[in-house]
C-alpha cells in the first residue's frame, strides 16, 4: 500500500505544521541595489579559492521543466557547511544560500525555483575541509505541446 | 569481463538465428498461402520465465493497416542505429528480403502492394489468441501492457476509456504503465483504474504538490518460485507534451535517481529479476539502460519501434513492440539464482489473416463497438492514394488534415501534433472511424488564431529541439509539427534556435516576417480552454466536400540538410 503525505493529511483532523528544516535558508535580498551576477556571488561564496568540479555535491533538478516558475530543485553534500545555488541566465542570479549547523542530521535541501528559461542551475558547496565544489544541471524550460 | 554479458550476448545471438523474424521460407510460404498460425507462434521453449509484452495499441481494438517511418531521423549518438534505420537500410540491417512479410511488417517500401497481399495486422482478438498459446506453452509467463492503451479510437473516446480496459481485463494483462491514459482527466483515471484487475504501475508519478510518489511503483510476482519485480514508469513529459491542468495533481519527469533507488529497492528484496515496463521511449531507454544499474529488461514503449532483436546495453536488455496491435513480443529468460543468465526472443507479426480471432474476445468487441456501428462505419468518402502519418516530417493523412484546417477554418498556415499513432487507408473509402484512428481525443478543439511570424519560428524551433535534442534525455519522442500552408528548411543537427531556416509562405513563396502576422488554425492545442470545432467534424467536413475521391494536395514542403 502507497502511504502519501496528501493522504495522510487529508485524513487527520488537525494539522500541527510541518516540522522545519535543521537549517537556515537565506533568500536573496532581491530589493538591494544592482544585482550581483553569478561571477560575482560564486568569487564571495569562495573568497577567490579553487571550485572543483566534482560530485561530492549533488544536485537533483528535472531534465524539462513542467513549470518554469515552480521548478523542484534539491542539493545535498555530505558534511557540508553551505551550499549556494545560482540560476545564471536569471535576471537575478541568487536562488538561496543553504547553511547547515553542526547538528544537522544530513547537509540536503530542496526548495523551488523559477526559471525565466533554458539554463544551468549551479550548486557550490562548501565542504568540511573549506574545499569547494561545484556541480551544474541544465534544465529547459519550453512551452510544449506535440508529444506522440 | 563478466562471463553473464557473454551468455547474454549468445543469447542475442540465439535470438537473431532461431526466434528472430529471420526465418526466409515465410515469404515462401506467405505467397503459397501456406503460411500458418503455428509458424508465426513457433518458438522452442528457453529457460525458466516467460514476459509477453504489447504497448502503444492506441485503443485500435481491430486490425489495421499502418505503415512504418520512411524518415526516423537519429542525432548524436542514436544516428544509425536502431530504431533510426528505415526502409532498405532497416531489411539490409536485419537480413529481410524485399517484398516478405516480414518487410511488410517492419518497413515502408512497397507498403500499398505488400498490404493488399498481406492484408491487415493487429487486433485483440488476434492478440488474445496468441497470448493463450503462449500461456499454454508457459504457464510462468506475465503479460505487461506499456501504456497508451486507453486513448484512440472512436469507440475509446465514447466510453471514456472503458472499451479498454474491458478488453484489458479479459486478455488478462498483469500491469500496465502509462501515458495518454492521463488526458482523460485525473477523475477519469481513478475510475477507471478501479475497473482494472491488475496495477497501474508508475514509479516515476508524484504528487505534484508534495514531491512524493503517487502510485505504486512497482509490483512482485511471484511465478514459478522466481520472485520478479516489475518497475512501471510513465512517459516522462507528460506535463509538457499534453495538457497539464488535466492531470494538475501529478508530476512526471525521467527520474533517473528514483528508478535506481526502485531498482535496489527491489534487489534489497531478493527479487530475481528487475523489469522496467516503460513508456520512456526508445532512446531515452537506451540511455537510462547505461546509467541506472541493475535492470535485466526493458520492455520499451512510446516511440511506437518495432525491433526484431533485443538490443544489449551492458547486461540490460531492452525489447521494442511496435504499436496499434501489430506485435506481441514474447522473451524467454532463463534466470538463476538471481540472475538473468540468457533469453530468447521472438517479435509475434500479428497477421490477422492468419491468426485466429478469439472467439471470447471477438465477441467482446462486437458487444463494444454495437452501439456505435452506424458512426463507425459511415463513409464519409474516398482517397484515391494511402494514407499514412507515421515519419518525422507531414505525411499524407497529416496533409489531408492541414488542408482541412486551412479551408475549413480560412487561415493562412495550419499545425497539426507530430503524433506517431492513426492507422492507414488504402485507397477506397474512408470512414469515421478511420478519421477518429488519426484525430481521437479529448482535447480536438481545431482554434483559428493569430501568430507573428515570430511566435511561429519559436514553436517550430521547440519542437524540433524536444525530437533533435542530442541528449535522449531531453527528448519527448512524437515528430516534427506538421504544418500546412508553409515551407522550410531543417537542419536536425543545428543547435535550437537554428534548426528552422527558410521559412517560407507556401502560397506566394514569401519569407515569413518575424513581425507580421497570420492566421493560424491547429488542434491539440495543451492551452485549457481553447476553442473551436472538434478536428474529426472539421476533417469530416472537408473530405465530405471533395469532389470524387481525395487527391490529398502536398500542404508543406520540408528540405532536411545536414544529414
Amino acid at each position: 500500500m502507497l502511504i502519501s503525505r496528501r493522504g495522510v493529511l487529508a485524513a487527520s483532523a488537525s494539522l500541527a505544521g510541518l516540522a522545519l528544516l535543521p537549517m537556515a535558508v537565506r533568500a536573496q535580498d532581491a530589493a538591494a541595489a544592482p544585482v550581483q551576477t553569478a561571477d560575482e556571488m560564486i568569487a564571495e561564496f569562495t573568497g577567490g579559492a579553487d571550485v572543483t568540479e566534482g560530485d561530492a555535491v549533488k544536485l537533483t533538478a528535472p531534465e524539462i521543466a513542467e513549470n518554469g516558475n515552480t521548478v523542484p530543485i534539491s542539493v545535498e553534500a555530505a558534511g557540508a557547511s553551505e551550499i549556494l545555488l545560482i540560476a545564471a541566465e536569471n535576471p537575478t542570479p541568487g536562488v538561496a544560500k543553504f547553511s547547515f549547523g553542526p547538528l544537522a542530521a544530513k547537509q540536503a535541501a530542496a526548495t523551488r525555483i523559477r526559471l525565466a528559461k533554458t539554463q544551468d542551475v549551479v550548486a557550490i558547496a562548501k565542504l568540511a575541509d573549506g574545499s569547494f565544489v561545484r556541480t551544474a544541471a541544465n534544465v529547459k524550460v519550453t512551452i510544449g505541446g506535440c508529444g506522440g | 569481463m563478466s562471463s553473464r554479458r557473454e551468455f547474454l550476448q549468445a543469447g542475442l545471438a540465439t535470438s537473431a538465428i532461431l526466434a528472430g523474424l529471420g526465418i526466409s521460407n515465410w515469404s515462401r510460404a506467405i505467397a503459397q498461402q501456406t503460411l500458418t498460425q503455428d509458424q508465426l507462434l513457433q518458438f522452442d521453449d528457453f529457460g525458466n520465465l516467460t514476459l509477453i509484452h504489447v504497448t502503444d495499441v492506441h485503443a485500435h481494438l481491430r486490425p489495421v493497416w499502418y505503415r512504418e517511418p520512411d524518415t526516423n531521423i537519429g542525432v548524436g549518438e542514436a544516428a544509425g542505429r536502431v530504431p533510426h534505420v528505415v526502409g532498405h537500410a532497416f531489411q539490409k540491417m536485419f537480413g529481410i528480403a524485399p517484398g516478405s512479410p516480414e518487410a511488410y511488417a517492419l518497413t515502408y517500401p512497397e507498403f500499398e502492394t505488400l498490404a493488399k497481399t498481406y492484408g491487415r495486422m493487429g487486433g485483440f482478438d488476434r492478440i488474445a489468441t496468441i497470448v493463450k498459446a503462449i500461456r499454454g506453452a508457459r504457464p510462468n509467463s506475465i503479460l505487461l501492457d506499456g501504456g497508451d492503451t486507453w486513448h484512440g479510437s472512436y469507440t475509446s473516446l465514447k466510453t471514456m476509456g472503458e472499451d479498454m480496459v474491458r478488453v484489458q481485463n479479459l486478455l488478462g494483462v498483469e500491469a500496465m504503465s502509462s501515458h495518454w491514459e492521463f488526458t482523460f482527466g485525473t477523475e477519469r483515471v481513478k475510475e477507471l483504474i478501479e475497473k482494472c484487475n491488475f496495477p497501474f504501475l508508475g514509479a516515476n508519478i508524484y504528487d505534484a504538490e508534495w514531491d512524493e510518489p503517487a502510485f505504486e511503483p512497482y509490483k512482485i510476482y511471484d511465478k514459478g518460485g522466481l520472485s520478479v519485480g516489475v518497475i512501471g514508469q510513465a512517459f516522462p513529459y507528460l506535463p509538457i507534451a499534453n495538457p497539464k491542468w488535466l492531470f494538475p495533481e501529478y508530476s512526471f519527469g525521467i527520474r533517473e535517481e528514483r528508478m535506481q533507488e526502485v531498482v535496489d529497492e527491489l534487489r534489497s528484496q531478493n527479487v530475481d529479476l528487475v523489469v522496467c515496463l516503460s513508456h520512456n521511449g526508445f532512446d531515452v531507454d537506451h540511455k537510462m539502460a547505461g546509467r541506472v544499474k541493475g535492470i535485466d529488461v526493458i520492455l520499451s514503449g512510446h516511440t511506437h519501434d518495432a525491433v526484431p532483436e533485443p538490443v544489449l546495453v551492458g547486461e540490460t536488455i531492452i525489447i521494442a513492440s511496435g504499436s496499434h496491435g501489430k506485435f506481441v513480443s514474447r522473451v524467454d529468460l532463463d534466470v538463476q539464482d538471481g540472475r538473468m543468465m540468457g533469453f530468447r526472443h521472438k517479435l509475434i507479426p500479428v497477421f490477422s489473416d492468419v491468426i485466429a480471432p478469439d472467439a471470447e474476445m471477438s465477441s467482446l468487441i462486437e458487444e463494444i463497438r454495437a452501439p456505435f456501428k452506424a458512426d463507425l462505419e459511415t463513409v464519409v468518402g474516398q482517397t484515391d492514394r494511402l494514407l499514412y502519418r507515421r515519419g518525422n516530417f507531414n505525411g499524407t493523412w497529416d496533409d489531408v488534415i492541414c488542408d482541412g484546417i486551412l479551408k475549413e477554418r480560412d487561415a493562412e498556415i495550419a499545425l497539426s501534433p507530430g503524433v506517431r499513432w492513426g492507422a492507414s487507408v488504402l485507397p477506397g473509402n474512408i470512414t469515421r472511424e478511420d478519421i477518429h484512428s488519426v484525430t481521437s481525443m479529448t482535447y480536438g478543439q481545431c482554434y483559428r488564431t493569430e501568430m507573428t511570424g515570430e511566435t511561429l519560428k519559436t514553436v517550430m524551433e521547440d519542437v524540433a529541439d524536444n525530437i533533435f535534442n542530442k541528449d535522449p534525455y531531453y527528448q519527448q519522442g512524437g515528430d516534427m509539427v506538421r504544418v500546412g500552408g508553409l515551407a522550410y528548411t531543417i537542419d536536425p543537427n543545428a543547435q535550437m534556435g537554428s534548426r528552422i531556416t527558410n521559412l517560407r509562405l507556401l502560397k506566394n513563396d514569401a519569407l515569413i516576417d518575424p513581425s507580421h502576422s497570420y492566421v493560424v488554425g491547429g488542434w491539440a492545442s495543451v492551452n485549457e480552454g481553447t476553442e473551436g470545432p472538434q478536428i474529426w467534424d472539421v476533417v469530416e467536413e472537408h473530405i465530405r466536400k471533395s469532389d470524387g475521391a481525395l487527391a490529398p494536395t502536398k500542404t508543406s514542403n520540408i528540405s532536411i540538410k545536414g544529414l
